[in-house]
């Protein structure tokens, strides 16, 4: 039982996280930086929201690594798609 | 019995062998890396489309962040109520399940609704007068290819839900076919995450 009220406990605090990562995402849009600086800080930031919502809420934190490889292999190909691409997306 | 042992024995003790109960997980981890590479090559391809063309609208301008915002804060909610029906299942407590499976399928049915007024807002007022229209510029299309096919993600999420909630209602479905449920549901939450950056923030 105190395990189950210590996760309950986390799922909340993770929730004030992704609210406040959200806040400052759309704060941060507001400031006027220079365009690279805020596509990196953007992208950053989704990601790291992206990752809490998979390691506590999908539970891959506490599940077996097979399905973490699972969910690392598309994000890999992406990864690989967006570097192919990039010969057609900066032509010389 | 013992011949198991040892095979057991062999394994690696960090990692057990995946058993019986996580072949669902599996299963649906499976699905969700198909589902994430579609969503990765519509995400990839609008930034593509985008860094080639020559003129842009500002998204923020155009489409406009606060009504994206409490959507984006609405499907975070959503998930958090989802594992919180989750837990109270695996304490066996049907009560809390069904109040927080219920705001959970609500939550995702607000989703939709305003997504329905923002795309009716877009397409009968915010458009027109920017002189855009979905498959007359790639601003417009990506941005309701990206969305739509995001909104029927949702849509599903809602009905699937709604089933899981009234299997578990007949006794049919255990915890475990909720936390595969809840896997659905969280991954549309998390492209929604990306899709609310790389789509309305840049």
């Amino acid at each position: 039982m105190a395990t189950t009220a210590h996760s309950h406990h986390n799922y909340i605090k993770i929730f004030i996280i992704l609210s406040v990562l959200t806040a400052v995402e759309i704060a941060i849009t507001l400031l006027g930086l220079p365009r690279t600086l805020l596509v990196a800080m953007l992208v950053g930031l989704a990601v790291w929201k992206a990752a809490l919502v998979a390691l506590h809420f999908m539970h891959l934190k506490i599940e077996k690594k097979t399905l973490t490889l699972v969910a690392i292999v598309p994000f890999v190909l992406c990864i690989f798609l967006s570097l192919m691409l990039l010969p057609d997306v900066y032509p010389r | 019995m013992s011949e198991a042992v040892a095979v057991h024995g062999a394994v690696d003790p960090a990692e057990t062998p995946l058993t019986p109960e996580n072949w669902g997980k599996l299963g649906m981890w499976l699905f969700l890396a198909g589902d994430a590479m579609s969503f990765g090559g519509l995400i990839v391809a609008y930034g593509a489309l985008r860094h080639h063309s020559k003129s842009w609208p500002v998204p923020a301008e155009v489409l406009g962040i606060n009504l994206t915002a409490l959507m984006t804060f609405l499907l975070i909610v959503s998930s958090v109520t989802m594992v919180l029906a989750l837990a109270g299942l695996q304490d066996g407590d049907k009560p809390r399940f069904k109040k927080f499976m219920s705001l959970t399928i609500l939550g995702g049915a607000i989703f939709l609704g305003l997504q329905a007024y923002e795309w009716t807002h877009l397409i009968g007022h915010t458009l027109p007068h920017y002189n855009l229209a979905f498959s007359k510029d790639l601003f417009a299309t990506t941005f309701f290819v990206l969305t739509g096919f995001h909104g029927m993600h949702v849509t599903g999420g809602v009905i699937y839900n709604s089933c899981v909630l009234a299997a578990v209602n007949r006794g049919r479905y255990q915890a475990k076919h909720v936390e595969i449920a809840g896997l659905y549901w969280h991954f549309v939450d998390l492209v929604w995450i990306l899709i609310f950056t790389f789509v309305y923030l840049l």
